[in-house]
C-alpha cells in the first residue's frame, strides 16, 4: 500500500509512524499531532479513572454495613464527591472525544490534522491544570459538596476545599470548548476531496452533535461555577438567598449543562459503536441517515430536558409538565439508534470479535439505563425515585454501561491502530464478558434499593438492615468490575511489547483510518485521500486485509462465505 | 506523495499557509468557523448573566431603578462613546490590512488599543467611586438611600460581575491587538500576506463592544417607574 512508503524516503529498519519519528520528552509535550495529542489525554484520563474509581470503592466498601464502619459522616461525603467531580469532569467528558475524536476524526474524513493542532494541545494543558488543581482540593483536605456543587452549601456555609476544586472543573471547561471548536471546524472545513457530510462515517456525526453540545453547553456552566467562586472569594452573591437571589437559579444554570453534558459524554460512545455494529455484522448501518440525524436530534432536545432534575424544587407545575414532555421525546432518537443498531445485525455476517462484544453489551445495558429514564422522567414516580439509589443505578447504567463500555469497546477496537500491536483475544473477550457481568451485579440491586427507599449519598441504613444483603451484593459487582478493569490494563500494556503486530486492516473493516498504516504516519496519508465509495460499504465478500509487513492482500473468506 | 510536495511546495511561496492545510482558502474558511464557534461560546458565557439580570430586574424593579440611579450616566456615555470609536478605528485597520498598507493598519491599530486603555481609565475612576461610598458587595456594603439594602447588594453583585467580566475582555483584546500590531510592525507573513488574522481579532473587538452596547443600558439607563417610563 502507498501508505507503507516513506515520505522522505529515509531507511529506516522500522516504518516511520507517528510514535516512533521522534523520541524526545520535548517531542510528545509540544506536539500538534492529534495522535500524539491522543495518546496523552488517553495516559491522564486513565490516571484520573485510576483515582475515581479508588474513591468509588471506598464508597462501596462504606456501605457493606447498615451503621458505617470505615469512614466519619463528612469523609463518606468528600469520598463520593471526589468519585463524581474526577469522573465526570475528568473522565467521561473528555474520554471518548479527547482520545478517540482526536485520534481518528482527521483520519475518518481524509485530513492531516485537525484544523488548530496548537488549540489542541493547549486543551490538553488545560485539562491538565483544571484536574491538577481538583486533585489538590479533592486530596489537600476535600471536597464535601457532591459533585453537583448546589447553593448556598458550596458557596456559603461548605467549609472544604470547594474554591480549588471549582476553578479546576471551570479551567477544565475551556479544554472542553478548544476541542468542541477544533471539531466543529474541523468536520466543516477539513473533509477530503469526495468526502460528503452523508459519507461521513457515523463516529463523526455523533462527534459534530457532541461538539454543538460543548460549544453552547459548557460556557454556561464556566460562568456559573465562577460565580459560585465570585461568592465564596468576594462576596457577590448572585446566589445569596439572603440578599433576594435565588439558589435555585444555580441549579437551572447548572442543569442547562450538566443535563446535555450526559449526551457529551453518551453520543461520542453511540458513535462508537455505529462503528464497531457496521465492522462486525459487514454490513452498512441501518438506516444511517436516521442514526446521523438522531445524533443531531438528541443534541437539539438535549437543552430543553434540564428541568427534569428539578421536578421537586421550586419550579413551577407548569415547567415540569413541559420538562417531562421533552424528556420523554429525547427516548425517541435514542430508540432510533437502538433499532437500528439491532437491525444491522439482521442478515449480517456477525463476527464476535472483542468490541462486538462490548458493543453488544452497550446496546443492552443502554437500553436498561434509557427506559429507567422515563420513571424519572414521570412526574408522579419521580416525587418518590428523585434522589435515591433508583437515581444513581439510572445513570450508572448510562455513564458506566454506556460510556464506559463504549470507550473500552473503542479502546478495543482501534488499539491496534493507535499502537500497531494486537492483544490477546481471548483475554479480550473474556474480559468484555467479565466486564457485563460484574456491571449488573453492581447496578442491579441498587434499583431494587432505591425503590424501596434507600436515598443517595446516606452511609447509614441501620432502621432498614434489610437493605444490606443489596448493598453487599453491590460491592461484590463492584469488586469484579474493578479486576475487569485491572485486566486489560495489564493485556494492552503487555501488547505494546510482546503483542503481536497488527495489520493496516486486522479487522477486515472499511473506512479511511482502516487504509493507512497501523500506526499510521505523523501526517495520516502519504497523499491525500479522493474519496470515491461510500461509507461502510461492505463487498459481497470480506473486506481485504492487508498481510502483515507485506504488499499482499487477501481475502479472509470464512467457509461458511463460500458459496 | 504528490499532495505532501504541493503542501511543501505551498509552503515555499506562500508562507502564510499551515501545514494541516490544502490552500490559503481552506485555512482562512477554517479561521473564520473557528473566530464564530469561538463567539457563540461567548454569546452563551454572557447569556447566562443576562438571564440572571433578567429574573432579578423583573423581580425587583424599583430596588433596580434606586440602585442604578448611584451610577454616573455622563461616564456610562462617555466609555460607550469610546467603544464605539475603537470597533470604527478596528474597521479601518482591517481595511488598510486588505490594501496592505502597513502604516495606516498600525495607526489604526494603536488607536484602538489607546481607545481600549481609555475605556478602562473610565471605568477605574467609577469602580474607585463605588468602592469610595462602600457599594461593593460584602460586610462592607452600605445603602442609606430607598429600596432594600439586601437587593441593592444583589444588584451591585451582578453590576460588579458583568462589568467586570467585560473588562478582562477588554484586557484581552489589549493583549491580541497588540500581538497583531507586533506581527503587523514586524511585517509577519501570517498577518502581512493574509488579512484575515487582522479581521478575527477585529471580529472579537466587535463582540467585546457590543456586549458594552448591551451592558450600558441596562445598567445606567433603567428609566423611573414614577414618570411613566418603562
Amino acid at each position: 500500500m502507498s501508505a507503507s512508503l516513506s515520505p522522505n524516503g529515509q531507511a529506516h529498519h522500522e516504518e516511520p509512524n507517528y510514535l516512533n519519528v521522534t523520541h524526545t520528552l520535548k517531542s510528545w509535550l509540544l506536539t500538534g499531532d492529534h495522535k500524539r495529542i491522543a495518546i496523552l489525554y488517553l495516559i491522564s484520563i486513565s490516571v484520573f479513572f485510576f483515582l475515581g474509581s479508588t474513591a468509588a470503592g471506598l464508597v462501596r466498601l462504606e456501605l457493606t454495613s447498615p451503621t458505617g464502619w470505615l469512614m466519619e459522616n463528612d469523609t463518606y461525603n468528600k469520598a463520593f464527591t471526589a468519585h463524581g467531580v474526577i469522573m465526570i469532569f475528568f473522565f467521561l467528558i473528555p474520554s471518548i472525544p479527547a482520545v478517540f475524536g482526536n485520534f481518528l476524526l482527521p483520519i475518518m474524513i481524509g485530513a492531516r490534522d485537525l484544523a488548530f493542532p496548537r488549540l489542541n494541545l493547549l486543551s490538553w494543558y488545560l485539562y491538565m491544570i483544571g484536574g491538577t488543581l481538583a486533585l489538590i482540593g479533592i486530596l489537600g483536605g476535600g471536597v464535601d459538596t457532591g459533585w453537583t456543587f448546589y447553593t448556598p452549601y458550596s458557596s456559603l456555609y461548605s467549609n472544604s476545599q470547594v474554591t480549588i476544586t471549582i476553578l479546576g472543573a471551570f479551567i477544565a471547561g475551556f479544554s472542553s470548548i478548544a476541542t468542541g471548536i477544533n471539531f466543529i471546524v474541523t468536520i466543516h472545513k477539513m473533509r477530503a476531496p469526495g468526502m460528503t457530510w452523508f459519507r461521513l462515517p457515523l463516529f463523526v456525526w455523533a462527534h459534530y452533535a457532541t461538539s454543538l453540545i460543548i460549544i453552547l453547553g459548557t460556557p454556561v456552566i464556566a460562568i456559573t461555577l465562577l460565580l459560585v467562586i465570585a461568592e465564596r472569594v468576594f462576596r457577590l452573591g448572585v446566589f445569596s438567598p439572603e440578599l433576594g437571589g435565588d439558589p435555585v437559579l444555580f441549579q437551572h444554570l447548572f442543569w442547562f449543562y450538566s443535563h446535555p453534558a450526559v449526551y457529551i459524554m453518551i453520543l461520542p460512545a453511540m458513535g462508537v459503536i455505529s462503528e464497531i455494529m457496521a465492522a462486525f455484522c459487514r454490513k452498512r448501518v441501518f438506516g444511517y441517515s436516521f442514526v446521523a440525524f438522531s445524533s443531531l436530534a438528541i443534541a437539539g432536545l438535549s437543552f430543553f430536558v434540564w428541568g427534569h432534575h428539578m421536578f421537586v424544587t421550586s419550579q413551577s407545575m407548569y415547567q415540569g409538565f413541559f420538562f417531562s414532555l421533552v424528556s420523554f421525546l429525547v427516548a425517541v432518537p435514542s430508540a432510533v439508534k437502538v433499532f437500528n443498531w439491532t437491525a444491522t445485525i439482521y442478515k449480517g455476517r456477525v463476527y464476535l470479535d472483542t468490541p462486538m462484544i462490548y458493543a453488544l453489551g452497550f446496546i443492552g445495558l443502554f437500553t436498561i439505563g434509557g427506559l429507567t429514564g422515563l420513571y424519572l422522567a414521570t412526574l408522579g414516580t419521580d416525587v418518590h425515585l428523585t434522589a435515591s439509589y433508583f437515581v444513581v443505578a439510572h445513570f450508572h447504567y448510562v455513564m458506566v454501561g454506556g460510556a464506559i463500555l463504549g470507550f473500552l469497546g473503542a479502546l478495543h477496537f482501534w488499539w491496534p491502530k493507535m499502537f500497531g500491536r494486537m492483544y490477546p483475544q481471548g483475554w479480550g473477550k473474556f474480559n468484555a464478558m467479565l466486564v457485563f457481568a460484574g456491571f449488573n451485579i453492581t447496578f442491579l440491586p441498587q434499583f431494587v434499593l432505591g425503590f424501596n427507599g434507600m436515598p443517595r449519598r446516606y452511609h447509614y441504613y441501620y432502621l432498614y438492615p434489610e437493605f444490606q444483603v443489596y448493598h453487599i451484593l453491590s460491592t461484590a459487582g463492584a469488586s469484579i468490575l474493578a479486576v475487569s478493569f485491572l485486566i486489560p490494563a495489564v493485556y494492552l500494556t503487555w501488547s505494546l511489547i510482546k503483542g503481536p503486530r497488527a495489520s493496516a486492516n486486522p479487522w477486515g473493516a472499511h473506512g479511511l483510518e482502516w487504509e493507512v498504516a497501523s500506526p499510521p504516519i505523523t501526517t495520516n496519508f502519504v497523499t491525500t485521500p479522493i474519496v470515491r465509495d461510500e461509507v461502510y460499504a461492505y463487498d459481497e465478500v470480506d473486506e481485504y486485509e492487508q498481510v502483515q509487513g507485506t504488499e499482499e492482500i487477501v481475502h479472509p473468506t470464512r467457509t461458511e462465505d463460500k458459496h | 506523495m504528490a499532495a505532501l510536495h504541493d503542501a511543501h511546495a505551498a509552503h515555499g511561496h506562500d508562507s502564510a499557509l499551515h501545514h494541516q492545510f490544502e490552500d490559503i482558502e481552506q485555512q482562512n474558511e477554517s479561521y473564520v468557523v473557528g473566530m464564530w464557534a469561538f463567539l457563540v461560546t461567548e454569546v452563551m458565557f454572557f447569556g447566562a448573566l443576562f438571564l440572571a439580570y433578567t429574573l432579578y430586574r423583573w423581580a425587583y424593579q424599583t430596588d433596580f431603578f434606586y440602585a442604578a440611579a448611584e451610577l454616573d450616566r455622563t461616564l456610562g456615555a462617555v466609555n460607550t462613546t469610546i467603544l464605539l470609536i475603537s470597533s470604527f478605528t478596528m474597521v479601518l485597520a482591517v481595511h488598510f490590512a486588505q490594501l496592505k498598507n502597513k502604516k495606516a493598519v498600525l495607526i489604526n491599530l494603536a488607536l484602538t488599543v489607546g481607545a481600549a486603555v481609555a475605556f478602562l481609565g473610565v471605568k477605574s475612576v467609577e469602580y474607585k467611586a463605588k468602592f469610595a461610598h462602600h457599594l461593593y458587595p460584602g460586610p462592607n456594603f452600605e445603602w442609606h438611600g430607598e429600596g432594600n439594602p439586601n437587593v441593592i447588594q444583589l444588584f451591585y453583585s451582578l453590576y460588579f460581575v458583568m462589568t467586570g467580566l467585560h473588562a478582562i475582555h477588554i484586557i484581552i483584546g489589549i493583549i491580541a491587538i497588540g500581538c497583531l500590531a507586533y506581527l503587523h510592525f514586524r511585517e509577519a507573513p501570517s498577518v502581512k500576506d493574509d488579512f484575515v488574522p487582522t479581521e478575527m481579532v477585529g471580529l472579537y473587538w466587535h463582540f467585546v463592544d457590543l456586549v458594552w452596547i448591551f451592558l450600558f443600558p441596562l445598567y445606567y439607563l433603567i428609566p423611573s417607574l414614577s414618570r411613566g417610563g418603562h
